[in-house]
């Protein structure tokens, strides 16, 4: 097992490489020097070469490259050209939100996709079956952004002053505000990694709550977070439940299932421990597959609820021709991908002993 | 004695032989399939005769309605004296019914234009890595997993900023994040019937190595090619709609579903109608694909839809 997790994570690189060489040659292929986007009127030949010579941009191409593989390797992603601060802390300040709406449309999706699925293969062919695929089918097809709209329509005006009332948007209500763990704990003066590591778990609202026991912001983030991973999640919730049907259909018509169920086992350990331990796998599989389109889900998502998270400002820097945090932001998505993916083939060995890894 | 001898059936080649009438034949019977031909036919014929079906003008404003009017139907009690607007009147006095109705044009062939796209440069780039394999085969592969590793909607908005916002971009980056897919299901195909016996038939035949690619190979790769293209309908005009949403697709004055949801997302509260018609339009649309996809599934892979049920 960890021969193999250490295997998968080298091999990680060559595709790490990939994508630092596909966001590279992609921001520089952009129409209009950034040059002319940030200064605007201001950009006389001069100013531009300035500013290209600051930034690093009157180098080759190729030098330019592996000058910032080399900076990337020391953790250091550049400075966003927009606002002039490190990328890290854009980073630190944007990820921990889009994880949580990514973590909580994930749970979602997976706990009610499963029990839907789960539900439609035991009463195969009946009501309940064919309303949840009609359902499920129609929640494949939606977009997510009108989803998103039509769930901020009922939630915040249809049901105002009902104890259903969702809030539509934004991060937190006014007045709540999130203080920075560092400033709580007094470590202000870290630095590096761990400086990094404090300010992703501090700007998570959730977490920070946790840690400091500030209940109250907990509830607060959560309820902000309520619609958003419900429009992110449906359309996996209807593919997760779509698969777990024909996976434990599948599954249900095994001799060992009816070798179970003759024994004398009780109908629901059959479903439990017996059929649905066998389905798991295509399900994890799918899972992980969707992980990929959450976050692109999220992107669309963020934009509506207006969440500060990774990919409304990624949408942001890629129309201001923001180089540095175009490649820093696509980095680490695609680290988390190819992560997901990971994790979903080590997942198998625990759910299928049957299964090696090597 | 010749009484004993079993006739012979009269029909010996009839239609239920042929396996392209009994895929039909399953096809016309699947219940899905028969829903999702039944709205795609609805929505051609919206697209074919848009002119015929739209009351009004999808561009042009009107010159008498209230902006972003509620809709107003005769038939459900609407007074008479008003003027019918089956889906109300958009932000910039324009019949939203017309509008939606012309989006039934654009989106199908939004649709039906990029994935034929991303069809033939993917079928040709998985044709030739599994054909000609070695390094070929890598380098074609190796490439189109890194394309993968993005999110696909990410990586679409990221090739718009390169080629610049407007519908044909959009289109293109659609059809570029697709073209993996494709890839892949042909190399598959290839791969499968590569070495098998007929194809070193015809080899020894002395047909030309383009010709058992053409005539032997690809054919294999229709069927999962079609009901992989037809599912890849539904995400293309899925994506085209987000990138039109986020204005980095289709520009005004363009009837297009995703821009007409993008132009009123901020009147939500107040005219929910403006967004509710257009969205529910590309559910319609999408779903139609979704359910043909799979009834196509199910009737071209017998084996497949024996195990599914």
């Amino acid at each position: 097992m960890l021969q193999f997790l250490v295997r998968r994570l080298l091999l990680m690189f060559p595709v790490l490489m990939g994508i630092l060489l596909v966001t590279f040659t992609i921001t520089r292929l952009v129409k209009g020097s950034p040059c002319y986007v940030m200064l605007g009127e201001r950009a006389t030949v001069d100013a531009c070469n300035d500013f290209n010579r600051r930034y690093g941009l009157d180098k080759s191409l190729p030098e330019q490259f592996v000058r910032y593989m080399g900076n990337i390797a020391q953790g250091d992603f550049g400075i966003s050209i927009k606002d002039r601060r490190p990328i890290t802390t854009i980073i630190a300040e944007r990820l921990p939100m889009t994880f949580e709406l990514t973590i909580l449309a994930m749970l979602f999706a997976s706990t009610f996709g499963v029990l839907l699925g789960v539900i439609s293969a035991l009463n195969r062919n009946s009501l309940i079956d064919s309303l949840t695929m009609i359902g499920a089918n129609m929640g494949v097809s939606m977009p997510v952004f009108w989803l998103g709209l039509l769930l901020a329509y009922f939630f915040a005006l249809v049901l105002k002053g009902t104890p259903f009332a969702l809030p539509p948007s934004s991060r937190l209500s006014a007045g709540m505000s999130l203080v920075p763990l560092a400033k709580t704990w007094g470590l202000v003066d870290l630095t590096g990694i761990r400086a990094f590591l404090l300010a992703l778990i501090s700007n998570s609202a959730i977490l920070n709550g946790l840690i400091t026991g500030n209940f109250p912001l907990v509830l607060d983030a959560f309820k902000h977070l309520i619609l958003p991973a419900t429009a992110v999640g449906t359309i996996s919730l209807s593919v997760i439940a779509r698969m777990t049907r024909s996976s434990l259909l599948d599954v249900l018509d095994q001799d060992y299932i009816r070798a179970a169920r003759a024994k004398g086992l009780p109908y629901r350990r059959v479903i439990s421990h017996h059929a649905l331990r066998n389905a798991l796998i295509p399900i994890v599989t799918i899972i992980g597959i969707q992980t990929g389109s959450l976050l692109g889900g999220a992107v669309l998502t963020e934009t509506i609820f207006s969440l500060p998270g990774v990919g409304s400002r990624m949408v942001e820097a890629i129309l201001g021709r923001d180089y540095p945090v175009v490649q820093g932001f696509s980095v680490v998505i695609a680290s988390v991908f190819v992560l997901s993916n990971l994790l979903v083939d080590a997942s198998y060995a625990y759910l299928d002993p049957r299964i090696r890894l090597k | 004695m010749s009484d004993s001898v079993p006739k012979l059936s009269a029909e010996p080649i009839a239609g239920r032989d042929i396996p392209t009438l009994q895929a039909l034949r399953r096809l016309f019977r699947h219940r899905s399939a028969q829903l999702g031909m039944f709205i795609l036919g609805v929505l051609i014929i919206c697209a074919i005769f848009a002119e015929r079906i739209a009351p009004y003008d999808p561009i042009v404003p009107l010159k008498e309605g209230k902006r972003r009017d509620t809709p107003c139907i005769h038939l459900f009690g609407c007074p008479l004296d008003r003027t019918q607007h089956l889906m109300g009147i958009d932000g910039n006095s324009r019949d939203l019914f017309s509008r939606v109705i012309f989006g039934a044009r654009l989106s199908l062939q939004i649709g039906v234009s990029t994935i034929s796209f991303a069809i033939v440069i993917g079928g040709l780039l998985g044709a030739l890595a599994g054909f000609v394999g070695g390094w070929l085969d890598d380098l074609i592969m190796r490439s189109l997993d890194v394309l993968m590793a993005f999110p696909s909607l990410l990586l679409a908005i990221a090739i718009v900023a390169v080629l610049g916002p407007g519908l044909i971009n959009a289109l293109l980056a659609i059809a570029i994040i697709q073209i993996p897919i494709y890839a892949r299901v042909v190399r598959a195909s290839v791969l499968s019937v590569k070495e098998l016996d007929f194809v070193a038939a015809s080899r020894a035949l002395g047909a030309s190595e383009m010709r058992i690619l053409f005539s032997r190979i690809l054919p294999n790769a229709l069927t999962p090619l079609i009901v992989q293209g037809t599912l890849g309908i539904a995400t293309a005009i899925l994506s085209a709609a987000a990138l039109s949403f986020l204005g980095l697709g289709a520009e005004f004055p363009t009837p297009e579903w995703g821009l007409m949801l993008g132009e009123e997302r901020n009147s939500v509260f107040n005219a929910p109608h403006l967004v509710f018609f257009p969205g529910f339009a590309i559910m319609l649309t999408v779903l139609s694909f979704n359910l043909l996809g799979d009834g196509l599934r199910d009737a071209l892979d017998p084996r497949l839809s024996q195990v599914i049920k």
